[in-house]
């Protein structure tokens, strides 16, 4: 595992049936590109996270593909209509084959 | 006067934006802090005390209110892992001795102090512990694994306001800070008072010159996206005006350091903040 690899999710913890929430998400990661060189000259291998996605009740609500040119740390942030109470998974798929799930619920009223 | 004309600025910019947030007033996860205080006696040009959140753009300030959109809080979490870790020939960690961080609540604004002769900074007790008690090597002053530890610290004492000791054994400290504070150095020949104490608020370049107030310190700057020390925020100013700096963690760099913390008596901690 990469280290100090650490999702962070923010979800409301309630909503109305049907609202437009905002989601916003953060994973702290170091995405080192592939196309840097350490002091030997020698290249460091690629170790980005290359895929997000969100799911809602195994509804998939967004599919991200990431490439090298993404920065440290990647931040998304996006809506989402809750229709009912549920299950968020959240999902990043690093290039070294780890998997970091992060869930969240909401309950809607 | 300039104050005046900057805060009419920031009326406008924020017209036009959708930020829920007052541009003078300063609240972070729905706690309210000061950012605005009279100056106490002995800082004795100036009138009222500004944070330097309150001369930042809407965008930037906004960063701050929320811990989910400050950078900074990234490097905190990094710093409870490293509370948790386990170094040194006696095979402890912060964790051995302090069972939770938030004992360190109200410490950031009483540093630096005064202990048995000499000043000591956050730094200081952090080094002190690690090669004392923990039998580790210490962290150098300004980098990755001190500033976030220094954060989140200071995190625990989070809107409370500034109180340093200046008098008693702080007096000579202080007065030597003072002094550093209002000497002119460098090929430019400045002191820190021609920029931050008769000039903030004014434009330098394409930024707004601040009081160099120190209660958001370790803050995230935007520009090398990552926390910066006050001692290393000293260095970066010395070598602006040319001047050859001081050691960070040295003599003098303390001296100033508990003589700017004087000069924000008042002020709410802001640690982590968030600058350019």
């Amino acid at each position: 595992m990469a280290s100090g690899v650490k999702p962070r999710v923010k979800v409301p913890k309630k909503a109305a049936a049907g609202d437009t929430i905002t989601i916003k998400t953060l994973i702290s990661h170091k995405m080192e590109s592939g196309q840097r060189k350490d002091d030997d000259g020698n290249i460091i291998p690629r170790s980005i996270i290359h895929r997000f996605t969100a799911d809602f009740n195994g509804e998939n609500v967004i599919d991200v593909a990431m490439e090298p040119a993404i920065s440290t740390n990647p931040y998304f942030q996006f809506e989402a209509v809750v229709p009912e109470t549920g299950e968020f998974t959240f999902t990043w798929y690093d290039d070294d084959g780890d998997v970091y799930e992060e869930k969240k619920s909401i309950t809607v009223t | 006067m300039a104050l005046r004309r900057l805060t009419v600025a920031f009326a406008i910019c924020a017209a036009g934006t959708a930020w829920a947030q007052d541009n003078n007033s300063l609240s972070v996860e729905g706690e309210p802090l000061i950012t605005e205080v009279a100056a106490p006696d002995h800082v004795e040009n100036l009138d009222t005390l500004y944070s330097g959140w309150r001369f930042r753009s809407p965008e930037t300030q906004y960063l701050q209110t929320d811990d989910f959109e400050n950078p900074a809080m990234v490097f905190v979490d990094q710093a409870r892992d490293l509370w948790e870790k386990v170094e040194g020939t006696e095979n402890m960690a912060c964790a051995s001795c302090h069972a939770d961080v938030a004992e360190f609540e109200g410490l950031r604004p009483t540093l630096p102090r005064v202990e048995n002769g000499e000043l000591v900074a956050m730094e200081d007790l952090v080094n002190e512990c690690r090669t004392e008690r923990m039998g580790a090597e210490p962290w150098k002053w300004s980098k990755g694994n001190m500033t976030a530890m220094t954060a989140l610290i200071g995190l625990q004492s989070r809107g409370m306001p500034m109180s340093v000791a200046i008098d008693g054994e702080a007096a000579p400290f202080w007065e030597q800070g003072k002094d550093l504070y209002y000497t002119r150095v460098g090929q430019l020949d400045m002191s820190c008072s021609n920029c931050h104490e008769n000039n903030y608020g004014v434009m330098i370049r394409a930024d707004h010159l601040s009081q160099g107030q120190i209660n958001g310190f370790p803050t995230y700057r935007l520009k090398n996206a990552k926390l910066n020390s006050i001692h290393g925020r000293f260095k970066g100013c010395m070598k602006n005006i040319r001047a050859t700096p001081f050691a960070e963690g040295g003599p003098e760099f303390k001296a100033l350091e508990l003589y700017l913390a004087s000069r924000g008596q008042g002020l709410a901690v802001e640690t982590p903040s968030v600058r350019n």
